[in-house]
Order: structure tokens, then sequence, then C-alpha cells
């Protein structure tokens, strides 16, 4: 083994050997692959396929919205488009979305490892998730499932006549692809990391990771055993959640917001990761506050755990759990807002470069503050009892959601792009799909949280005629968003064959996935790093910078 | 990497020179010690899993128990209590000769490790065939929820429905524990044909351990299942 130093980190040269994706050819050699970035690209294709679906019926919804007769969908249709909507996006696309993709793809270079420490698991992830994913399209060309992704009882396992069974048994296998993903990243983090990579080396987005996994290890099976329940009840006819059978429907309220709760920071917590690295790449500064941010992703996912039953105030739950769970729900703001003031302060008196991974981020860091900030608006009883089940609840989770978890998931798609095919993509549309992202965004959610408060419900496809001003508002910022998602489908495919070359370190970032060829060679490292330098350690950097290059 | 590796069982033995590249030594992993540690934290993760998996399920038992305290009583009172008990001992059985599995893979014994495992796979099937007939015992006597539940209590009717959430969990339960029963045995039979191979020795026995951590993982969960389902029955419904 030999020592990379600082030097060697900035330039390595690329390799004219033969990298990941020219190793082998033909379609088998990608589906029968054990190599983390194969399957990292297996999965990019196929979440943005699904991606793509879920979009579909989010627009297709918003045009409904924008009258308010019921005049282009029937209920029970609009029914059908919101829930496959929400499956969809929730367990098909954020799940895996940055985890599955980016973790997949840099998590083994990142560790200095030449892959995860279990590659075979982690191609049956990928097939659990193709195996979920091909049921849940066979239901929706074959009649769709219209209970809402909560899957609420009784209506769930009495009423509902549509394939409540089969989409449930769907998400109980993707589950299991989601367990298995987090069980490869917690041990290959313990156990695979490169000689003098300590815990307090390690990017911010590794510990992103680590803290993700484990509500992945330890929430999924919940959900999964909840399911199981579920299905055994509307198919035999018992009564675990039938109150005429001596069961209770609260009960399986909890137990489903066991996970999902915790499911909301699987989605976030990455995307807080990936926010460290770029507000780090693009301000040339260390991340103000490195073990703070560190063990912030810990606490997030330990109080993910004791909060779930805010989702139940208006349940019917005894007022004094009410008020321990509205109580606990605040606590999780403190880990949120130490990391948005952290990276705020690496912000401070920086020389930002404004590419387009970085506005993404600010993007994210403004956006995920309003949603954070409505969550905690929700946190409160009195006020949630007012907005429960209306639109104010729905722009709350889509700021969370896509303001948050996505717009860091486009800003790591970029910012890794190079690393992950070796070309970069155009910078001037990129920036220009940044910002119809961002304005579309707003246009889109912001009149929602006004809807909500005056009193509009969600779930309905016809709506009180004063409410359509804003309605109309939202559905021409989903148009604006649309185009924004559409362009980089385009050109970073474009860029693909006409990209410039990106040589191994385009940003000029530290990290051990920049000291190896674009795209990296199938073992990632021709030989293991031993690193020496903590994380981010651009000041080091730029010294060693300064004494070779004389500049 | 051994100054900043957490918690874990104690490293296994590393491979001596001349077995540089040991056959089962996947090319991503340093050498087979930190292969033994990975694969048996995986499987540590996995069991806890596992933990929380049964734990859904016997968090909704428990608090229909405390709702229902009679009914879970006349429902553990229509188990047989001695077959659950026999049950029991072969089950912890099954877990010694398993752990002796293990061993004998350690001391390079190949026929011990093959013997031990066949006959952890014979407890393991003694348990599913006492298993099975207890099953179709309570299907001819009406006890499988739903449609064919046929259960009367005559002294309480108003109790049927709830005796019948007691028997929904009983076959979740058992039948979840079962299916890992299943598992493990066809796993089992994988084992022996490759310790007959001679896969496994004093370098590379993790495998074999990590087997035995998820066969004694499925016995502490019938540990568990056989007070909760068949002991809880009280004096008077006995």
């Amino acid at each position: 083994m030999s020592s990379l130093t600082l030097h060697d980190v900035r330039f390595v040269e690329p390799e004219a050997t033969r990298n990941y994706i020219t190793q082998d050819y033909g379609a088998l050699s990608w589906l029968f692959t054990k190599d983390h970035k194969r399957i990292a690209i297996l999965y990019l294709i196929s979440i943005t396929a699904l991606f793509i679906l879920g979009g579909f019926f989010a627009v297709v919804m918003r045009i409904e919205l924008l009258t308010p007769e019921g005049d282009l969908l029937t209920s029970d249709t609009y029914n059908k488009f919101f829930t496959l909507h929400g499956i969809i996006m929730i367990f098909f696309f954020l799940i895996p979305s940055i985890p599955a993709v980016l973790g997949n793809f840099l998590l083994p270079l990142m560790l200095g490892a030449k892959d995860l420490a279990f590659p075979k698991i982690n191609l049956l992830s990928w097939y659990l998730y193709i195996i979920a994913a091909v049921m849940g399209l066979y239901i929706i060309i074959t009649g769709g499932v219209d209970t809402g992704w909560t899957f609420y009882t009784p209506f769930s396992t009495q009423f509902s006549n549509t394939h409540v069974f089969g989409v449930t048994f769907a998400a109980f296998i993707v589950g299991f692809s989601s367990i298995l993903t987090g069980l490869n990243f917690l041990v290959t983090i313990h156990r695979m990391r490169a000689p003098g990579l300590t815990w307090f080396r390690l990017p911010l987005f590794v510990w992103a990771m680590y803290a993700t996994s484990i509500v992945q290890l330890l929430a999924t099976p919940v959900l999964a055993i909840t399911l199981v329940m579920l299905m055994f009840e509307r198919v035999v006819h018992v009564g675990i959640f039938d109150p005429a059978l001596g069961g209770d429907p609260l009960l399986f309220q909890h137990m489903f917001w066991f996970y999902s709760h915790p499911a909301v920071y699987i989605m976030i917590l990455p995307a807080m990761g990936v926010a460290s690295e770029v507000v780090a790449a693009f301000t040339r500064k260390k991340i103000f506050g490195y073990q703070f941010v560190a063990y912030s992703s810990l606490a997030i996912a330990f109080l993910g755990f004791l909060v779930w039953a805010h989702h139940m105030f208006v349940a019917g739950i005894s007022v004094y759990s009410a008020m321990i769970f509205s109580f606990l729900s605040y606590f999780v703001a403190v880990p949120s807002a130490i990391k948005v003031f952290n990276w705020t302060a690496t912000l401070y008196r920086a020389s930002v470069s404004l590419m387009t991974p970085m506005l993404y981020i600010l993007g994210f860091i403004g956006l995920f503050t309003i949603g954070g900030v409505t969550g905690l608006f929700l946190a409160a009883i009195g006020l949630d009892v007012h907005v429960t089940d209306t639109y104010f609840v729905v722009a709350h989770f889509h700021y969370v959601m896509v303001g948050g978890a996505v717009m860091a998931y486009m800003a790591g798609l970029h910012y890794w792009w190079p690393k992950i095919t070796g070309r970069m993509y155009p910078e001037w549309w990129a920036r220009l799909a940044a910002l119809l992202v961002f304005a579309g965004f707003n246009l889109t959610f912001f009149p929602q949280f006004v809807l909500g408060y005056l009193g509009m419900p969600r779930r309905y496809h016809a709506y009180a005629p004063e409410f359509q001003v804003l309605n109309v508002m939202s559905t021409a910022g989903a148009s604006v968003l649309a185009v924004g998602y559409a362009l980089p489908l385009c050109y970073l495919l474009w860029s693909l064959w006409y990209g410039r070359p990106a040589g191994p370190n385009p940003w000029g970032a530290v990290g051990l996935e920049w000291t190896t060829a674009s795209p990296p060679p199938m073992e990632n490292f021709h030989e293991t790093p031993v690193v020496t330098w903590d994380a981010y350690d651009y000041p080091a950097m730029m010294k060693a910078m300064g004494e070779t290059q004389n500049v | 990497m051994s100054e900043v590796t957490l918690g874990g069982p104690p490293p296994a033995p590393q491979v001596e020179e001349h077995h540089e590249h040991h056959p089962f030594l996947q090319h991503h992993f340093e050498d087979l010690g930190q292969q033994h540690e990975a694969s048996t934290l995986g499987m540590w993760m996995f069991l806890s899993t596992e933990i929380l998996f049964f734990g859904g399920v016997l968090a909704a038992y428990w608090i229909y128990r405390v709702m229902y305290p009679e009914a879970w009583a006349i429902g553990a009172a229509q188990q047989i209590w001695w077959l659950g008990a026999i049950n029991t001992i072969v089950l912890i059985i099954s877990s010694l000769t398993m752990a002796l599995a293990v061993r004998n893979a350690q001391m390079g014994r190949r026929m011990g490790t093959v013997y031990m495992l066949i006959a952890t796979l014979f407890f393991g099937t003694i348990f599913l065939g006492v298993k099975m007939y207890e099953y179709t015992k309570h299907w001819q006597e009406g006890l499988f929820p739903g449609a064919a539940f046929t259960f009367q209590w005559p002294q309480n009717p108003a109790l049927v429905p709830k005796i019948e959430l007691f028997m929904t969990f009983y076959w979740c339960l058992t039948g979840l524990h079962a299916l890992h029963m299943v598992i493990g045995a066809g796993l089992l039979i994988w084992f022996i044909w490759r310790s007959w191979k001679g896969h496994f020795g004093p370098e590379y026995y993790g495998p074999v351990e990590i087997m035995g951590l998820y066969w004694h993982f499925v016995d502490i969960v019938w540990i568990f299942l056989f007070p909760f389902l068949y002991l809880i029955h009280g004096a008077h419904h006995g």
C-alpha cells in the first residue's frame, strides 16, 4: 500500500485503461453485475422511469384541479391517481433515490473500498425493487388502488374493491430491498474503511448514509409486518384492525407511522449529506461544526422513532399522548436547525461558486427550512387540528420531500455526474433548469399553504370556486416544474455523448472519490488509499496547490 | 483498520502466508478476517431487523392480551401444552447440535460438522412435524380464523371474536416462525453439502457460524412464543 498525499489527490492522472462502463459489454453483464457502480446505474434508470410515471399522475391531478368542478377525472379515478402518485414517489422514488443511486455509487469510493460488503445482496436488492415495481405496474394497468399511500384500515381491509393486496405486497417486497441496502451500507461503513479513515475523517455524506441505514434497518421491518397483518386481515377476514371483531384501526395507524414517520428521515437525511458535500466543495471550506453536523444525523435518526403519533392528533388518541408526541416532535427541529445553521455558517464570508449543484443546494437550504418550520406548525396540536387533511399538509411535506429531498438529489446527480459518466453536463442549461425547478416549485406549492389554511381539504377532485385562483397558480407552477425536470433528462443524456470529458476531479474537490479516474475503474482504486487527512481539508489542499503550482 | 473498528466479535484467525489466495476470499475484502467480521456483523444486523419484524406482531398481540385477558386465556387453553413443551426441548437440542457443528467446523473435523448439521436438520424436521400435527388439529377443531372459525364458547359467546383474534395471532406468529424454520432447514441442506465437500475449516468457518446465529435466533423466538401462546391459560381454564 502506498500513501496518497494531498498533492496526489489533486493531480491524479486519468487512466487510459478500462473503466466500469467499458469493462464488459452486453445486457447480461449489467443484469448480473455485482459491481456497486453498475448497480447504481441500474437503480438510476429504474427510479427515473418511475419518477416520470409518478410525475405523470401528479400532472393529471394538477390539470384536474384547474377548475373547481371535477370534470377531467371521476372521483374514483382521482382517488387512484393520488394513491399511485404517493406510492410510486415514496416507495419507488424517494426512498431509493439518494441511497440506492448516489450512495451505492459513492460509498465504496468515499471509503476507499473496492465494493460494498455484500455485492450479491446489493444486486438482490435491485431485483426485489424491480419485482415490486413490475407488480405495481401490473396493478396500475389492471385497475389501480384507491386507499391513499397510507393504506388506512378499515377502508383498505373491508371496503376498497381495488388491488389493495397486490400493492401492499409490492410495498412489502420493496421494503426488503430498502432493508438490504441499509444493511449493506452499515456493514460497509463499519468494516470496509481504508486504512487511516477514522470515523471523524469520514465525509458527512457517509455519516448521513449511516444514520439513514439505521432507520431503514430498524423501521422498515415494522412496516413489513404491519402490511402482513393487513394482507392477512383482508384475505382471511380476521379482525386485527376491525372493531367489530375486537380489533382497533388505531393500532394500524400506530404501526404504520412507526415506520412511515422515520421513513421521512430515510428521504431527508441523505439529502442533508449531499448538502454538506456540495457546500464544502463550492465554498472551498471545511464544514463549520463538522462533528455537530455528523452527530445531528444520528440525533435525527434516533428522535425520528419517537414522534410518529403526531400524524394521529385527530384520530382519537388520548390528549395526554398527543401532548407528549407534540413535545417530542419539537425536538427534531434541534438537530435539523444545527445542520442548517452550520451550512449557513460555512457559507458565511466564503467565496461561493454558483455552479448548478450549489444552486440546487441553496434552494434546498431555503425550501427545507420552510418545510421544516411548517412541520413545527403541524406538531402544535391546536394548529394541527385546524389544518389536518388540508392542502397545508400537502404543501408542508412537498416542501420537505420535493423542495428538500429531490432538490438535493438533483444537486448530487449534477455534482457527481462527471464522476459517474466521465462527462460534464452543459452548465448553462443546467443552471436554467435549476432556476426553473426552484421557481416552478414555489409557484406550485406556496399557494397550497394558503389554500390549506383557508380550509381546502386534500384528496378531492372538486373544490369550492373561491379556491380557483390559487389552484390555477399551483397548476401553472407545476407546468414550470415539469419543464425544469424534463430539461436535465435531455441534457444529461446528451452529455453522455457530447459532454466535455471531465477528468478525475473537475471541481477541484477533496474526497477519495475524486482521486480516482472518471469513470472509475472496476476496482475503484489501483491501490488501496491510506488516509492521513481530515474530511474537507480544503485549507491544506489550497496550501499544497500554492506550493506546487506557485500561484 | 483495527484502531477504528467498533464492537463486534473478536477478530477471526488471520490467513497464513501460504494461503494468501484462499478460494473463498472474495475479491473486495483485504483478507479472510475482514470478510468474517463483515459477514458476522451483517447477520447480527439482519437479526435486528428480525427482532423488529416479530416485535411488531408481538406488540399487537400484547396490546390485545391486555385488553382481552380472558379470551387470551381460553385461546391458550386450546393448545396442547405438552406438544409445545416437546417442541421447545427439541429446538433447544437442535441449538446444541448447531453449536457443536460450528465447533467441529472450527476444529476442521469435516464429518463431525456434517453429522452435527444433519442432527440439527433432524430435530428441526421433528419440530415442523409436530407443528403440522397441531395445525391439522386446529383446522379440524375450527380454530383457523376467518370463515373456517367454527369454535364455540357457550359460557360466554361474546368472547368468541376475541378468541378468534387470539388464534389470528397464534397462526401469524407460529406461521412466521415455521416459515423461518423451513428456510433454516433449506439452508442446512446446503450447508451439509458444503461441509461434505470440505469447504470449511479452521481458516474459514464463518458461514457455519452465521448459519448458527440464524438458527439460534429462530430458537429464541420460539422460547418467547411458547409461553405467550401455550402457557397463559391460568388455573381455571386449564
